[in-house]
């Protein structure tokens, strides 16, 4: 197994958190590099997402590496039946580093098991995506200037939403104070909750959003899925009282911003496109620049003194 | 008097007492000894005054090593476990959860990979709160200890 596998955002300490921040911010000011020159990636897809797959690609490829792989299972050897064990073992005697996305839970912590090569979880059905939790992470420290003493108002899908959940893992280093904001169906389990408390994280629930947010820095925003309800009637009701709406930000903080890891659909009105405090698509860029730092930092002990 | 009726006594061996009755076959079966050529004497559904119903386990010429034992902590925590040596106990082994525990338990996601490939489980045991819990090794989902599925 390769130790250098990003798989769980709780594989990084704090410093390693913070060591990522800082590289990503050097490739955004300056994206083309050749830090990867001569190395060959691959971008494993067992399941369609483009968004991700760019930008990891795009990640790659502005630092000189070069792409290989397969952007959905149905045009893989996995729709012949093939073990995912297999697979990687096939594709790390050609990359040298295999970015992930699976649909089954654990697939990346056992890929990295058995690859020689680094593992990069790009998400792994419900369990991790640490690649969005970093670039959120970067989004909150490039708007606040700071992750510490903040606090964070999350709002939406936290039973089911794994951004959510990670947040509050990689946060919990730096004092926040959560506010859970979700109807009654997508409450915060209470494993978090938990968490929070033995952690010595403060932290409120509410199932209304009005403006319930004045006093926040950070409004998490994420989308409410339909599948997840059993009555239809109910979800029609949240869909309404869970859309942001650009009058509702009036009393709230000026450096508040507004994240949300796309792809949204109605619960943040477009009217709030246009206010300063939505952050969401800038968000959604930062994610490049934070996928270098990764590429890098998994590659690094790889690439040798001088390049 | 009775008792030693019903179970005939060990030279040399393992016995496993207090086992409720119906984890018998469970410790049966993660001990392996449906594949164990030592002479094995089971019985179930005992009188017990501490537990009502209880299971017992006699296995001859072979005494259970910790890791072994340690996974009947899993089901059955108040088993009692005795290492016998010429009809004598040399050890009164206590039962204490293993750190980490392989392929006896069954992840309770069905969309986990050990639940759709082969892939033997692994579970973390968290024992820092007062209520144990595993934790799968591969999709990280936690479980308390009582609900745990053995395969």
């Amino acid at each position: 197994m390769s130790n250098n596998s990003l798989v769980s955002i709780s594989d990084y300490s704090k410093e390693e958190i913070l060591d990522i921040l800082d590289s990503a911010a050097v490739f955004e000011a300056s994206p083309n590099q050749n830090t990867l020159a001569g190395k060959v990636i691959a971008t494993l897809f067992f399941e369609p997402s483009t968004r991700t797959r760019l930008s990891f690609e795009t990640a790659v490829i502005r630092l000189g590496g070069k792409i290989i792989g397969f952007s959905d299972a149905a045009t893989s050897s996995s729709s012949k039946g093939e073990t995912l064990k297999d697979t990687i073992q096939m594709v790390s005697s050609y990359a040298d580093a295999i970015v992930m996305r699976h649909p089954l839970e654990g697939a990346a912590r056992y890929a990295a098991e058995v690859s020689p090569v680094p593992i990069v979880n790009a998400g792994d059905g419900a369990n991790q995506h640490p690649s969005q939790t970093l670039l959120d992470l970067y989004s909150i420290l490039k708007t606040q200037g700071t992750l510490e003493n903040l606090e964070i108002c999350l709002v939406g899908d936290l039973k089911y939403g794994r951004t959510i959940h990670s947040l509050i893992m990689a946060m919990s280093h730096f004092n926040p104070t959560f506010k859970f904001i979700a109807p009654e169906e997508l409450k915060m389990p209470d494993e978090y909750k938990v968490f929070c408390r033995k952690n010595g994280i403060s932290f409120s629930e509410s199932t209304e959003l009005n403006d319930n947010f004045n006093d926040a820095d950070i409004l998490y925003m994420t989308r409410v899925q339909k599948e997840r309800f059993q009555d239809l009637m109910e979800y029609e009701r949240v869909k309404n009282v869970y859309t942001l709406k650009n009058d509702m930000l009036i009393n709230s903080k000026p450096n508040l911003r507004i994240l949300h890891p796309l792809p949204r659909v109605t619960e943040i009105d477009p009217d709030v496109d246009k206010n300063e405090k939505a952050y969401y698509f800038r968000q959604a860029q930062n994610g490049l620049y934070v996928r270098q730092a990764i590429m890098s930092k998994v590659l690094k002990p790889l690439i040798p003194k001088g390049e | 008097m009775e008792k030693k009726l019903k179970v005939a006594a060990l030279r040399n061996g393992t016995v496993i007492d207090h086992i409720p009755s119906d984890k018998l076959f469970k410790v049966v079966s993660i001990l392996h000894l449906d594949t164990c050529l030592n002479q094995i004497t089971l019985a179930n559904n005992l009188e017990s005054a501490k537990i009502g119903s209880k299971g017992l386990v006699k296995i001859s010429d072979r005494a259970l090593a910790e890791d072994e034992t340690n996974k009947i902590a899993l089901i059955a925590p108040n088993a009692k476990i005795n290492i016998i040596r010429d009809f004598e106990v040399v050890e009164k082994r206590p039962l204490v959860l293993p750190d980490e525990i392989r392929e006896i338990v069954q992840c309770g996601n069905p969309n986990c990979i050990t639940n759709n490939q082969a892939v033997s489980t692994r579970f973390l045991v968290l024992k820092d709160d007062p209520e144990v819990r595993l934790k799968c090794f591969y999709c990280e989902r936690e479980v308390k200890i009582e609900e745990v599925k053995i395969k």
